[in-house]
């Protein structure tokens, strides 16, 4: 609780400093809580060099998608990509700003953070139910030599609606079949089995507290918090770790030329390093806005924050998206036009 | 006022047309103060029915779509949109009566013990004590319920409880296992808690207005403290104990942030009680931020149209058993 929350009032001292200065030129933006303090980071450090201000509201990315729909804000922000035909028929532009993901946590005596090593099919398994105990011979034949109690397993999973458990169920019905015709992929499903607990916070206590239990909790949570992680068996059959590198290297291994709307969900991406549940957090912005010097200035932003932020984004636990990456986001901007067909962002 | 009033009425004898103003002034005051108090009192009526229209109103998809059904289906499945509000609701009046069933005798014995039989020196820090309690903010319950009572229950009285009602048919079922520590049982449990100051301090006040005459005439012909309590002071004071178990129970059904931190927000029916499952309100406040799509949003708004459907039942009942009650002792 403590960390995430220190991060959040962090974040709302910075964003609250820079409300209160009155500037030229303001852009709003709305949506998820995700990555509501790396923005809070980056626009207080943006106003200090040019004076423009962002005023962004975490109110979830359901709501930022409302927002962004009714063009009441600048830009939206949602931690679920809008499909590239959603995106089309509400003429926006989408593209990712920084990486993140989930991470399995568990609650067992004797196991060291990254002790155990877990597979899909295997993690889709213990969430559908399906394996109850800790020493089942789907787990012990992943860890040879790891001595594996025989509590019951408990599974905590989100209450809330999040970006955390659509990554987290889009991983699932990746890799499990069951899982995708039992259950699906969103930011809330229908649990088969568990315990529901609010926000990560909740995750994390109810796993800390409960023997045998097993949850799932943003990287930077479980990071900061020291939780006891467990290994993913990737897409290349390679045992990774969720550190930085290995989300990076999801984000950089995935095709995200595929579609214009750079929708894509970095689960299960291939790429020896990669860790298998990651995902980006995507802004939304009219191709056609109302205020294009607003849009302009939004758009200014983020490309300052492309050049000059990954090190506040590090040092918060975010992973900043690769180069390559950054350059096609940068050319699909061209698409976002003022009323005379120019595009309004030039570099 | 009344000083002028003689004063005037001594040394001046009073024109027709000063009466007339006086009194006319007096009939604008009186206009003004009864408009006043007028529109106060229905700016509640509208309050309310606007409140019941836009819940309605933010409903009708979700009814339209699911009908009946919604009342009677235990799936809850965003990723489908098919919703119905079966558990939420089973568990919002499961709880409730639960939590009524231990507080109701715990208070009564409280509010008893308060009035009758308490050495004086001890009624001032208990009186206190029991407001204090009821001054608690939910939340703190709630993480007083998370963090202390569900590991204690967890390690502690559910794996007892579960042991020791293996052999016995229907009990068992309901004190099945796994032992989460939380769930409806711990819900139930904090929720007791929270609305035990509630109806201890509205029986003790009601149980203070009993005549101290009717009690001890009673004493006085040899009843007994239960007697006098059963015989004298139930008969008195029952339309106010009714109403501060239904004020109890009122809360009990619209609490959110404690029962969200123990229910275990999971959308399943089970027969144990310690099985976590979910209320409506904290349904709501757990999913509404989040929901995307209008069924799911509009599910969750009809679950708030049941929630207050329910809440006005209770109230209603609450009236007719009072009206019962009052026959009855008219007889």
């Amino acid at each position: 609780m403590n960390m995430s929350f220190s991060r959040a009032v962090f974040a709302a001292t910075l964003l609250a400093t820079t409300a209160t200065a009155a500037s030229a030129l303001d852009i709003s933006g709305a949506g998820a809580t995700f990555p509501y303090p790396i923005y809070a980071k980056w626009a207080d450090s943006y106003k200090k060099e040019t004076g423009n201000g962002l005023n962004y509201q975490s109110i979830g990315s359901g709501g930022g998608i409302k927002q962004i729909t009714a063009r009441t804000v600048t830009f939206g922000a949602t931690d679920m990509p809008l499909k590239p035909e959603d995106v089309e028929k509400n003429g926006f532009v989408q593209f990712p700003t920084v990486v993140g993901g989930d991470v399995p946590v568990v609650n067992l005596d004797g196991i060291a953070p990254g002790q155990l090593v877990l597979d899909g099919p295997t993690l889709a398994n213990i969430f559908l139910g399906n394996i109850k105990t800790w020493d089942d011979a789907a787990i012990a034949k992943l860890n040879p030599g790891v001595k594996l109690p025989s509590d019951a397993i408990v599974i905590v999973h989100r209450a809330d609606g999040s970006g955390t458990t659509f990554i987290f169920t889009d991983y699932l019905s990746k890799v499990s079949d069951d899982w995708k015709t039992k259950v699906g992929a969103n930011t809330a499903v229908e649990w088969p089995a568990g315990v529901g607990a609010k926000g990560n916070e909740g995750v994390a206590n109810n796993v800390t507290q409960t023997k045998g239990a097993i949850g799932y909790v943003e990287y930077a949570y479980a990071k900061q918090n020291k939780m006891t992680y467990t290994k993913m068996l990737n897409k290349d059959g390679k045992a990774v770790a969720p550190v930085a590198e290995s989300f990076q290297a999801a984000a950089a291994n995935a095709d995200w030329t595929a579609n214009p709307a750079f929708y894509q969900i970095l689960t299960n991406q291939p790429g020896a390093a990669s860790w298998p549940i990651s995902g980006a957090t995507f802004i939304l912005i009219p191709k056609a806005p109302q205020d294009t010097a607003a849009a302009a200035e939004a758009l200014k932003f983020f490309a300052w924050a492309y050049k000059n932020g990954g090190q506040a984004a590090a040092e918060l636990d975010y992973v900043p998206m690769p180069a390559t990456v950054v350059t096609a986001i940068e050319k699909a901007w061209d698409n976002v036009k003022d009323a005379a067909g120019k595009p309004v962002y030039s570099k | 006022m009344s000083d002028s009033m003689t004063m005037t009425e001594a040394q001046l004898p009073l024109s027709h047309s000063v009466r007339a103003a006086t009194l006319s002034r007096f009939r604008l005051g009186d206009l003004l103060f009864r408009n006043a108090t007028m529109l106060s009192a229905y700016g509640v009526l509208i309050l309310l029915s606007g409140v019941i229209v836009s819940l309605i109103i933010g409903a009708a998809p979700a009814l339209q779509q699911f009908g009946f059904g919604f009342l009677t289906s235990e799936k809850w499945n965003p990723v489908t949109e098919n919703f119905g509000a079966f558990s939420p609701i089973t568990g919002t009046l499961v709880t409730s009566f639960l939590a009524m069933l231990i507080a109701v005798p715990i208070s009564t014995g409280i509010a008893v013990f308060l009035t009758e039989l308490c050495p004086p020196a001890l009624k001032r820090p208990l009186g206190i004590a029991i407001e204090l309690l009821a001054g608690i903010p939910s939340i703190i319950y709630g993480i007083w319920g998370l963090f202390v009572l569900a590991p204690f229950l967890q390690t502690t009285v559910q794996p007892f409880l579960i042991h020791l009602f293996k052999p016995v048919p229907v009990l068992s079922s309901l004190f099945a296992g796994p032992p989460y520590g939380i769930g409806m049982l711990t819900a139930s449990l904090i929720l007791a808690v929270m609305v035990l100051p509630f109806i201890t301090s509205i029986m003790r006040d009601v149980f203070e207005t009993v005549p101290h005459v009717l009690k001890e005439a009673a004493y006085g012909i040899g009843c007994t403290t239960s007697e006098v309590v059963g015989s004298i002071v139930w008969p008195f004071t029952r339309v106010g104990v009714i109403g501060g178990i239904m004020l109890g129970l009122g809360r009990a059904l619209g609490e959110t942030m404690a029962v969200t931190f123990v229910i275990g927000n999971a959308h399943k029916l089970s027969t144990s009680l310690f099985a976590p499952g979910t209320t409506i309100s904290a349904t709501i406040a757990n999913e509404f931020q989040e929901a995307t799509g209008d069924l799911y949003t509009s599910s969750l708004i009809a679950l708030g149209l049941i929630l207050f459907i329910i809440t006005f039942f209770v109230l209603a009942a609450a009236r007719l058993l009072l009206v019962q009650l009052n026959k009855q002792a008219g007889k």
